[in-house]
């Protein structure tokens, strides 16, 4: 950290009064974004904890829930993440090159439709389907026969499927947010070589909610394969 | 502006400095939308002095209620919310909010030497954050009650409880996120703003505390929103997670929910423990023994905390090899705060002790956190356990180190640093006296519960057999005691902000850089960044006599 | 100077590259879902696949190879936490029905007592 030398108040205009220069401000805005993902790795953990818990003592069940859900659109929607992950370092690297600020809302942009194809997707394609499909717990869960006995652990999987994939929404929804944020102060100018810290600390936010869903897909759709079931 | 302020009128300071961060801005709005850290401080002694009443209020009508066997007030309906409502007030709203979030608030930045903390604008949100969920719970309250106890257990709290679960749930949700957002400013105001010279084994030992409370909020508080943020979205989509019926298993809410609630009990003890270093140097005018091994007991216990949950759970149903992982723990936790308390104690020996009453609740602390600790490994204890878990037993031990640890811990730093706060000084003879009558009532409270409960009496039952109803008169009788030493502070600390002798910058002699700025401070701490190069506790040595 | 976060940038071809890697790995956990490889071993290649992912995105995208120690430890102290709540909470999960006589965990004979409760 610079050492900041007393006595002295000559600090750069974009810098708040308890910093002493831009460097500490950023140093210390970075490591506040880092404290807080470490508060979403452990808040979204208590879920995953559950879910993994359950997994193991009802396996079978977890399999038949996993079932009904399709990988193609998790598969797409993991790849769509991807991409937005992708426009967003180009959007902070054109802000750290010193590119127009049209480049940089237009990677901003990029990023937001992204997010909001992927929310897309999930509200229609799946979420939408299965409660048509009466798979929604809690609004008209119909039991299937060929469940027989596990039908209530089918169901369990099935909120955890919701609170899993909903809570990550909620975190996409509040990404897009600040994204939106970030594009009105882009095409104020306010980004360039010498300032780019707030892109910076919000893009690790969005790959941090990336990484949750990297997760989620193979938790949720994949795991113990999707051959046919072996046994009855 | 408005010539009013927010908080009781305060006459301009006689001499010296005029301009401080109480009077440098008039009006509610320089209060209510301030990110001065000093007046967020403030903001919260307020609210977490009427959260500590509130809390009080149903202690008091618990304690009436038992001095009959068949329940002197209450059905036991109602006698559930009383404790529940007890227990989430004063645990969550007034215990682990009380020392980071005031003195905390207060004297990070100017411990290290810094003009604010790292996020001003945040450290005002975690205040409104804390009044939202303060609002919920006083919803809670006056819309019926809760009944739950203050851990919710399943499925009780999700399928079974008629109360205000849902309301009371998003009240400490809420709440959460404020403390959260405190550790977070905290951990980066201690590593990224420290004034040149200060390097971390200059601080004084409360950064360390509190720094250990940050790492504990930060890993712990979030598992526990979102387990309990589950049971509301039970309640709400009558759906089952933690249910039996449905598969679940109520015992993996017990491990969510003591994930967090056992090192919050550390958040809650943790910096007491810093305060008391503090305050024990000062008094025996000496530097503390082992600083080192102080700092690091600290990191220990916040690293410790978080593998012992499960002693919670001894006779829930838990598997009897986890119960033994989590019984070996706990006695592994137990010898940090060991190491504190031996190393107060060298510090005292040969020290030039004076009686001051913050000196008087530090010692206090002493005695009562080590009794309160020797009992909790008769807890840990996985046999011994079985016999008095769920006993008056456990809710002495607790008391012990809530009570006689943290609140004491709390009362002697909000005397110590009252002059800094404040500019003024309190009548300490009136301050011993309360300390005194503090000190007596509380263990006349808590001490006949060690005994009712290794005889056997439940906690949380609302009659009893009337064999213990000696005990429980006894413990009532202290509790009013208790009552009344609480209330004498109150009134001559309010009455010192008007008419108290104005205080100098270090009415006390003490080390470190908060008492080298006028008391008050002025609003950007210091008039230049101040320059460290002393060790702290420096107090000049004592001479020792020797013989011929 | 400590935290030189942003002295280095990292070139564009660098990040292509980790979004190349992360595409085909997506592809690959997705087709090898409908292999038989034994169920269990599916959900370890997953599992596997997901931490890779998972660590090209952090060290590349989130820059964290080129960051101070201070975020790696931030960021190791989340993981490592949440293995612990995990690895203890199954330390109490798995072991129940090892006791004799203790609660096993089999809903076939918990549910029909649990049933005339609701």
């Amino acid at each position: 950290m610079a050492a900041p030398s007393p006595g002295t108040h000559t600090r750069p205009a974009d810098v708040s009064h308890q910093f002493e220069t831009k460097e500490q401000q950023r140093e210390a805005g970075t490591l506040g974004m880092w404290l807080f993902l470490a508060t979403e790795i452990l808040f979204f953990g208590g879920l995953f904890c559950g879910f993994i818990v359950y997994r193991s003592l009802h396996g079978r069940a977890f399999e038949l829930g996993s079932r009904l859900l399709e990988v193609r659109f998790g598969a797409i929607n993991t790849a769509v993440l991807i991409c937005s992950s992708l426009t967003m370092v180009l959007a902070i690297y054109s802000a750290q090159t010193g590119k127009s600020k049209g480049r940089i809302i237009t990677f901003l942009a990029l990023t937001m439709l992204l997010g909001l194809t992927f929310l897309g997707v999930k509200l229609y394609f799946e979420w939408y389907h299965d409660y048509l499909e009466h798979i929604v717990p809690g609004f008209g869960f119909l039991n299937r026969p060929e469940w027989g006995s596990l039908s209530p652990e089918v169901e369990m999987f099935m909120v955890f499927y919701f609170f899993l994939t909903g809570l990550h929404a909620l975190h996409m929804v509040v990404g897009i947010g600040i994204l939106s944020v970030l594009s009105v102060m882009a095409a104020r100018g306010r980004f360039g070589p010498r300032y780019f810290a707030p892109l910076d600390i919000s893009g690790l936010y969005w790959h941090f909610v990336d990484i949750i869903w990297i997760y989620l897909f193979p938790l949720l759709y994949l795991l113990g394969g999707r051959y046919s079931l072996r046994g009855h | 502006m408005s010539s009013s302020t927010a908080v009781a009128d305060l006459p301009a300071p006689s001499s010296g400095s005029s301009v401080n961060y109480l009077n440098a801005t008039y009006g509610i709005k320089s209060w209510l939308l301030t990110t001065d850290h000093k007046r967020i401080a403030l903001l919260y002694l307020t609210s977490i002095t009427f959260m500590f009443l509130v809390g009080g209020v149903a202690a008091t009508l618990i304690r009436i209620h038992l001095i009959e066997p068949q329940g002197a007030l209450f059905e036991p309906e109602t006698y559930n919310k009383m404790f529940t409502i007890h227990g989430v007030v004063m645990v969550f709203f007034f215990l682990i909010p009380s020392i980071p979030a005031v003195l905390g608030n207060f004297l990070v930045p100017m411990m290290i030497g810094a003009r604010d903390v790292a996020f001003p604008r945040l450290n005002l949100l975690s205040w409104y954050l804390y009044i939202t969920g303060s609002l919920l719970i006083l919803y809670t309250i006056m819309a019926g009650g809760l009944d739950t106890g203050w851990t919710f257990y399943e499925p009780y709290s999700s399928a079974y409880s008629h109360t205000h679960v849902v309301a009371a749930i998003f009240g400490i949700f809420i709440n959460g996120f404020s403390s959260i957002l405190t550790g977070v400013n905290f951990i980066v105001t201690i590593h990224k703003m420290r004034a040149p010279g200060m390097t971390w084994f200059r601080m004084p030992l409360f950064l360390w505390s509190l720094y250990a409370t940050s790492v504990i909020f930060i890993l712990g508080t979030p598992v526990v929103a979102i387990t309990l943020f589950l049971v509301a979205l039970e309640r709400i989509f009558r759906v089952g997670i933690f249910d039996p019926a449905l598969g679940g298993d109520p015992i993996l809410f017990q491990h969510l929910f003591w994930f967090y609630s056992h090192p919050a009990v550390y958040i809650m003890i943790l910096p007491g423990m810093g305060v008391i270093s503090e305050l024990i140097t000062c008094f025996s005018k000496k530097k503390i023994f082992g600083y080192e091994f102080v700092a690091f007991s600290s990191m220990a216990i916040a690293v410790i905390s978080f593998l012992v949950w499960g002693h919670h759970m001894f006779v829930s149903g838990q598997s009897v090899y986890a119960g033994l992982i989590f019984s070996v723990l706990s006695f592994a936790v137990a010898i940090p705060s060991a190491v504190k308390v031996f190393n107060w104690t060298a510090t005292l020996y040969r020290g030039s002790i004076s009686y001051a009453a913050p000196m008087l609740y530090a010692l206090g602390f002493i005695g009562l956190f080590t009794m309160g600790g020797l009992t909790g490994l008769f807890l840990a204890s996985l046999a011994e356990d079985v016999h008095v878990n769920n006993t008056y037993f456990v809710v002495a031990h607790f008391h012990y180190i809530m009570v006689g640890g943290a609140v004491m811990a709390y009362l002697g730093g909000i005397h110590y640093w009252w002059p800094k706060i404040t500019g003024r000084l309190y009548p300490d003879g009136w301050a011993r006296l309360a300390a005194a009558v503090i000190f007596i009532g509380f263990n006349l409270t808590f001490f006949p519960q060690f005994v009712m409960g290794y005889l056997g009496m439940p906690r949380r039952y609302a009659v009893y057999p009337s064999e213990f109803q000696v005990l429980n008169v006894m413990s009532s009788a202290g509790a009013s005691i208790l009552a009344v030493g609480y209330v004498i502070p109150l009134i001559y600390l309010i009455w010192s902000m008007r008419y108290g002798p104005v205080s100098g910058p270090n009415p006390w002699g003490a080390t470190g850089l908060e008492w080298q700025t006028t008391s008050p401070p002025p609003t950007e701490n210091f008039e230049e960044i101040p320059v460290v190069t002393e060790e702290p506790y420096n107090y000049p040595g004592i001479e020792v006599p020797t013989r011929g | 100077m400590a935290g030189q976060e942003h002295e280095h940038l990292i070139p564009l071809k660098v990040y292509f590259a980790v979004f190349a890697a992360l595409i085909l790995l997506t592809v690959a956990t997705a087709s090898i879902a409908y292999v038989d490889l034994g169920g269990a071993f599916n959900s370890v290649v997953a599992l596997a696949i997901a931490v890779t992912k998972m660590m090209l995105v952090v060290l590349f995208f989130m820059h964290v190879k080129y960051s101070s120690g201070m975020t790696r430890i931030v960021l190791f102290a989340g993981v490592f936490w949440l293995a612990i709540l995990v690895t203890l909470t199954l330390a109490d999960e798995l072991t129940r029905g090892w006791t004799p006589g203790g609660a096993a965990w089999n809903p076939s004979v918990l549910l029909p007592l649990l049933f005339h409760l609701r």
